[in-house]
């Protein structure tokens, strides 16, 4: 399976994903400048964290208009797996990719430490390696993770079954302690943990790697590789 | 014509603003108990050439597609025709 990493002006968290993807699950990767538009090639589209474009205006607002993200809509609606990471999550939301919006930490605080997350949904492409209700011990490292969305719109999340993880203790102030949630098709995930920053026991959890070994399994099925 | 546009792009009401909420506090230490709440938002000034007739309307393109994200944020903004002397 081959992954496209995207890299903006800014992410810092690229090669974190190259390396999860490729090292740590065995899998083939690219880095793709956001200045790329062809995403054909590729099986996986990853968009890693970091502080694309400094942040300017809004986290995500300004990297939502790099000429790549009109081909990642483009993969997503072909129903290629796409993963936000944090940055990336927030570029999500900003490109209307996946719905809500994200304010500043409740406390102002950087958060940057292992958080319990909780497991809400297994039955996706990015969760099948786990059981839903897991505690996994997964790093944040975010400044705007605290998730907002209308009251309405959280009615929606739930009744389409959309909320993917949840934090195991409030963290943040995200609204319903959200942490990370796909699309209705169930192909674009967006998380503020770091899962590829949790690939190897050595670092301190390797609870991040089922995730990726997840959308591989996924794409190995549906492409009957079975090597 | 030239115009000189004050965007304003505040938090929708309901949106908890925690740097409000934290300057809020500030002033209450301060002794200004009679502060009720403090909601930071962002100014934002554009000069621009436009005909008379559209600058509102692209303006509030503008405040849709990038100024402001519309799930947490409102927006208004006043249109200044700058004289040239």
């Amino acid at each position: 399976m081959k992954f496209a990493v995207i890299v903006f002006p800014g992410s810092n968290c690229d090669l974190d994903m190259y390396h999860a993807v490729t090292d740590a699950v065995g899998e083939q990767a690219e880095y793709v400048w956001h200045t790329e538009t062809d995403l054909d090639r590729f099986d996986g589209i990853l968009l890693p964290g970091g502080f694309s474009y400094g942040d300017y205006l809004r986290a995500g607002a300004i990297a939502r208009f790099s000429p790549v993200m009109e081909s990642v809509k483009q993969a997503a609606a072909e129903g290629k797996p796409v993963l936000g990471v944090c940055n990336g999550f927030q570029i999500l939301l900003e490109s209307g990719l996946l719905p809500g919006a994200m304010r500043r930490n409740e406390d102002l605080h950087f958060i940057c430490r292992t958080v319990p997350l909780q497991v809400k949904k297994a039955d996706t492409m990015f969760t099948s390696a786990y059981e839903a209700g897991e505690t996994l011990q997964i790093p944040v490292a975010h400044g705007e993770g605290n998730y907002y969305c209308s009251e309405t719109q959280l009615e929606e999340l739930k009744q389409n079954d959309q909320i993917v993880f949840t934090y195991g203790a409030a963290l943040n102030g995200s609204v319903a302690d959200i942490a990370g949630i796909v699309n209705e098709a169930g192909n674009v995930l967006g998380m503020m943990p770091h899962p590829e920053r949790a690939v190897e026991a050595l670092t301190g959890s390797e609870d991040g790697r089922r995730l990726f070994e997840s959308i591989v399994r996924q794409w190995r099925e549906k492409h009957a590789v079975t090597s | 014509m030239t115009y000189d546009v004050t965007v304003y792009v505040t938090w929708k009401e309901g949106v908890l603003d925690p740097q409000g909420t934290a300057v809020t506090e500030s002033l209450h230490k301060l002794g200004y108990g009679e502060v009720e709440s403090v909601s930071i938002s962002r100014m934002l000034q554009l000069r621009l050439e436009a005909a008379p007739e559209e600058v509102e309307s692209k303006v509030t393109e503008m405040c849709e597609k990038l100024l402001a994200n519309p799930v947490i944020e409102d927006y208004r903004f006043e249109v200044e025709e700058v004289v040239s002397t």
